[in-house]
């Protein structure tokens, strides 16, 4: 596709969550735990509050059309902060480092001084009501000519645990988050960035690793559409895809639009009650639902039901909206008689609602107010389509299509965090900031200083057990060993299920450093990181998998088998060497160096042929 | 150079990059201006350029609707968090609304109550004096006198609960005054207001017959406490349910959102004493605590007092040689109350010797009553009698719930 000519706009913002000490704003460890592990729980409202200009955000607005009851789980790693019981800590100072340094690395401008400011969020995901986040810099470059507008520290709201419930564990570690300009024109451009600004993040190795850990947020808009925020893109390699799908939605909803202004189509107000034409339908949710409401719309028919993404219709667009007020979905007639609705009804539906063959008509089943509620939303939603493309907030779905959240918020959103003092960034403390080595930098010098290949470098570069490799290296184990135990033996051993996550960085050294002080041998390192990994010591493991076998002993072993082996030897000559190397290595199991095994067999099968 | 003003549209740099938005004040030698993206920023105010003056929009005026049906509750406002805003000068939460601000604050309260609204006072409790006391307790009287069917007190949580026990000593009341207030300020979404100015004007409408605390019951939304005025004590900084009843069950709770009240049995109900006003009040008291190795001279300060509570050690315990300074101040005329720092349990002065020499001395056991509410008492019966037996014997009767006859196991 020309995405110059269709005039694609696009922009990154980027939340990554940072490997710090302790929570932004209070003393608890940035540890997610298993939800099972909860040691207390409790349940909010949250109600949308006007900001200091007297105003309330649209977006927190839209989310109050519920009232809505939180729960809560707290651990014996959060604290009353968490609760929103106690006042915030001061800005933590790492976090805040951090984030200078990245700010550094794209060239940006500090604010002399730092506010933290309240963003309201209404979802429940914060138990304050608010996320707390500062602007800390601007203005900053990217390698392809982009603009980073400005980069962000805030606060990780809590982790949804199902529809109304949170656990806090996840409350408060600190998120960077980066925000480029609109300046990115195609769908692999947008990829690209991302992963640029994600290496760039990961160079400072302050950064979470794993899933859900980072997380993009996708600003598009293609001409004569409108800025559409997705939400919470957890792969990389999806981005994309997902640029390539709202593309698609926004040429067409403009389609749509061209095709209901040609037809003169028209939205009224008012549903008709139809609860009696559907007492005794085979469709359960009609059926007993207390009240069903229908909703006529000239001139849609076929355009509801038509396609938009992969398994999103703009039928899907008028559900998200009514789902607002608490209903699970709407039916239209676009996708009728289906789900126990039968044709039959759909004709006296038509017929009581004087709908043409050219409307479409819409039902929404709940309790009256709900209902209501639900069809005032269908309207709205319905009367947007008459201009193309809503501004909106959307969350990606799996695939990468994605489905309505709320409206763009507003600045009204926003207003000061009075419990917490602004940070002052002097020129002095600034110029102290030093940009962190990035992580294709370091791959380079992999390569050249311990003399790996390309691809072995830039593999541990970016591989999550980097400081492990740093410190192998850095107290004298041979770069190869150290190499391939990060990239090769504890990726295999985790395949084989054994959780690798008990094997400290510590004592995988003590195990390199056992085997080049030739307590063991390079092959047994798996067995022994296993034994590690099952609760034993290094040394109990050194004892139990590699009873050492001295100098001496090998040569003997070797002797011996060889010597009982002469006639096989003999008949091969040097073939026979595979074969008595198992022979041996099953002997010592594992507790001898292959090659220092081969070099003795060498040896002795060249006596023996004399 | 044309001064800013807030509310002002500016632009201003950050290094290379231009930016606009709206002054807000001066802070720490910056410019503070919130960004058209929502954010504060604080610049050097070389930075900052004026662009344009916008006028301040009205506020918006939005008039709370009254149900001419329901029954008539006063709310007499004194300041607090329940009713908060934030400070463009200082960027500090402060208290400024009006009593009716607080009725637009919980939509709720307009299905429970009609409402007329008295701002007594807009000020942080810890500025609370007791000559405030004073004026909200005729305040109170006198609504309760043109016919509220409750009243709301609104009041900072720090000195609430003096607040309340300074109404229960100087009203007899028929109807119920509830005090109310927030622990998290009322400019967030998640602010305890709402559930506690429900809570409280159910309370207010409810079969109560006396002075309370209604607040968060627990960490949860999902009910409040009401408390007696005299043995209520703030026991935590910042939590929810930072109020709790002392040594002493509670007189019931409000159910949230249902708004189901439960009253104790030991609850006075309405209706069951009438209405009466004694509002004098002896302000030259004191109140400290001893800890080991106080200077006995530290007493000296209250030389001159009508009235000091100590809150002792234990049973209601001061060193030897503080005894004697308190047996000098009560020879020179200053009614002295023992009580403990223990809070819970009851003042007995005849178990070890120094608590019998202080009894020797004329210092009046304080029973089961908490230091605090010993205090405001100890003002109100001064304000009524000098007579030392009879100050004694008030001292020690049950006057608002505040002497214990017994002291209730399990709590």
């Amino acid at each position: 596709m020309d995405y110059d000519a269709i005039g694609l706009v696009s922009g990154l913002e980027i939340h990554q969550q940072l490997d710090t000490r302790t929570k932004l704003f209070c003393g608890c460890p940035t540890v997610v735990r298993p939800v099972e592990e909860h040691n207390g729980e409790f349940c909010r409202y949250l109600r949308a509050t006007a900001s200091e200009l007297g105003e309330i955000d649209r977006a927190a607005e839209e989310e109050m059309k519920q009232v809505r009851r939180f729960r809560y789980l707290a651990y014996d790693t959060t604290c009353l902060v968490e609760n929103d019981d106690e006042p915030p800590s001061p800005l933590n100072e790492e976090a805040l480092e951090v984030t200078l340094e990245v700010a550094r690395t794209f060239g940006m401008t500090p604010i002399e001084q730092i506010h933290v400011m309240r963003k309201l969020v209404i979802d429940g995901s914060n138990t304050s009501g608010f996320q707390r986040t500062a602007l800390v810099a601007v203005g900053g470059v990217l390698p392809n000519g982009g603009v980073v507008e400005s980069i962000c520290l805030e606060e990780e709201a809590a982790q949804r645990v199902e529809e109304s419930c949170f656990s806090l564990d996840r409350l408060g570690i600190p998120l960077v988050e980066i925000t480029t300009s609109p300046c990115l024109r195609t769908p692999e451009e947008v990829q690209e960035t991302a992963a640029y600004i994600g290496m760039v993040l990961r160079s400072t190795g302050k950064v979470k690793r794993g899933i859900g850990t980072i997380r993009q947020d996708l600003n598009v808009s293609i001409r004569d559409g409108a800025r559409v925020e997705i939400k919470g893109v957890q792969e990389l390699d999806l981005i994309a895809e997902v640029v390539r799908r709202e593309v698609a939605r926004q040429q067409g909803l403009l389609a749509i639009r061209g095709e209901l202004l040609a037809r003169g189509a028209t939205v009224e107000d008012g549903a008709t009650d139809v609860t009696d034409l559907f007492r005794g339908t085979k469709s359960s949710v009609l059926k007993k639902a207390p009240v069903v409401l229908a909703l006529r719309l000239r001139g849609f028919a076929g355009l509801v039901g038509r396609e938009l993404q992969p398994g999103r219709r703009l039928g899907s667009e008028l559900s998200d909206y009514a789902k607002k007020c608490g209903v699970g979905g709407i039916f239209h007639t676009d996708e009728l008689p289906a789900y126990g609705v039968t044709a039959d009804e759909v004709a006296r539906l038509r017929h009581e609602l004087g709908a043409a063959d050219e409307d479409c008509v819409v039902l929404v089943a709940a309790p009256r107010q709900i209902a209501e509620c639900a069809v005032r939303q269908v309207v709205r939603r319905a009367r947007l389509a008459f201009e193309g493309v809503p501004e909106e907030t959307r969350k990606m779905l799996e695939g990468g299509s994605s489905a309505y959240m709320r409206p763009l918020p507003g600045a009204a959103r926003m207003y000061p965090e009075t419990d917490v003092l602004p940070v002052a960034i002097t020129p002095e403390r600034w110029s102290a900031v030093r940009a962190p080595e990035l992580l294709t930098e370091r791959e380079k010098r992999y390569a050249a200083e311990y003399d790996l290949s390309a691809s072995t470098a830039h593999q541990l570069a970016y591989s999550e057990r980097l400081p492990l490799f740093e410190q192998a290296v850095g107290c004298g184990l041979q770069p190869g060993l150290a190499s391939r135990t990060v990239l090769a033996t504890l990726k295999e051993l985790s395949r084989d299920g054994v959780d690798i996550g008990l094997i400290t960085d510590d004592q995988v050294i003590a195990v390199l450093r056992a085997v080049e002080a030739e307590r063991a041998a390079k092959e047994a390192v798996p067995d022994l990181l296993r034994a590690v990994a099952d609760g034993a010591t290094v040394g109990e493991a050194l004892a139990a998998c590699a009873p050492a076998v001295t100098g001496e002993d090998l040569a003997a072993i070797v002797k011996r088998i060889v010597a009982e082996r002469a006639d096989f030897v003999r008949e091969r000559g040097m073939g026979a060497l595979g074969p008595l190397m198992g022979v041996v290595m099953a002997e010592v199991r594992g507790s001898a160096d292959g090659k220092k095994v081969a070099g003795l067999l060498k040896d002795a099968i060249a006596r023996v042929l004399g | 150079m044309t001064a800013l003003l807030s509310g002002d549209r500016v632009a201003c740099t950050v290094g290379p990059t231009n930016l606009t938005g709206t002054y807000i004040t001066d802070r720490d030698g910056m410019r503070v201006v919130k960004l058209d993206s929502g954010y504060n920023i604080g610049v050097d105010p070389a930075r900052v350029t004026f662009l344009e003056r916008i006028p301040a929009a009205p506020s918006p005026g939005v008039e709370a609707a009254q149900d001419p049906d329901l029954p008539e509750l006063a709310i007499v406002s004194t300041g607090g968090t329940i009713a908060s805003r934030i400070d463009y000068r200082t960027g500090a939460v402060t208290s400024q609304f009006t009593a009716a601000d607080i009725l637009r604050a919980i939509p709720g309260l307009g299905e429970i109550a009609r409402y007329r609204t008295q701002v007594l006072a807009t000020i942080l409790s810890e500025n609370m004096t007791p000559a405030l006391w004073q004026e909200l307790a005729r305040a109170v009287h006198g609504a309760i006198r043109d016919g509220a069917a409750g009243v709301i007190v609104t009041h900072g949580t720090d000195t609430m609960a003096h607040s309340a026990a300074a109404l229960a000593f100087m009203l007899s009341t028929p109807v119920p005054i509830v005090l109310v207030g927030s622990q998290r300020s009322a400019d967030r979404p998640s602010s305890d207001n709402v559930m506690n100015g429900v809570c409280a004007a159910t309370a207010a409408v409810s079969d109560l017959g006396e002075v309370a605390v209604v607040m968060h019951e627990g960490p949860s939304d999902d009910r409040c406490a009401i408390h007696r005025a005299t043995r209520v004590r703030k026991l935590h900084t910042s939590r929810r349910d930072a109020f709790a009843s002392v040594g002493s069950p509670s007189l019931g709770t409000v159910a949230y959102p249902d708004r189901t009240v439960e009253l104790a049995p030991g609850a006075v109900r309405r209706g069951a004493r009438p209405l009466a006003l004694d509002d004098r009040l002896e302000p030259r008291c004191g109140l400290v605590q001893f800890f080991p190795g106080m200077e006995p001279a530290q007493l000296d300060t209250f030389t001159g007092y009508a009235g000091l509570v100590v809150a002792g050690t234990g049973l209601g315990h001061v060193s030897t040689p503080c005894i004697e300074r308190l047996g000098a101040l009560v020879k020179n005329g200053t009614t002295v109350v023992m009580t403990s720092q223990c809070l819970y349990g009851r003042v007995c002065d005849r178990v070890y010797d120094t608590g019998r020499d202080l009894l020797a001395c004329g210092v009046i056991e304080g029973a089961t009553m908490l230091p605090e509410v010993a205090l405001v008492k100890l003002m109100c019966v001064l304000g009524r009698t000098r007579d030392p037996g009879e100050v004694a014997r008030l001292m020690q009767a049950d006057l608002a719930g505040e002497v214990l006859g017994r002291t209730p196991h399990g709590l």
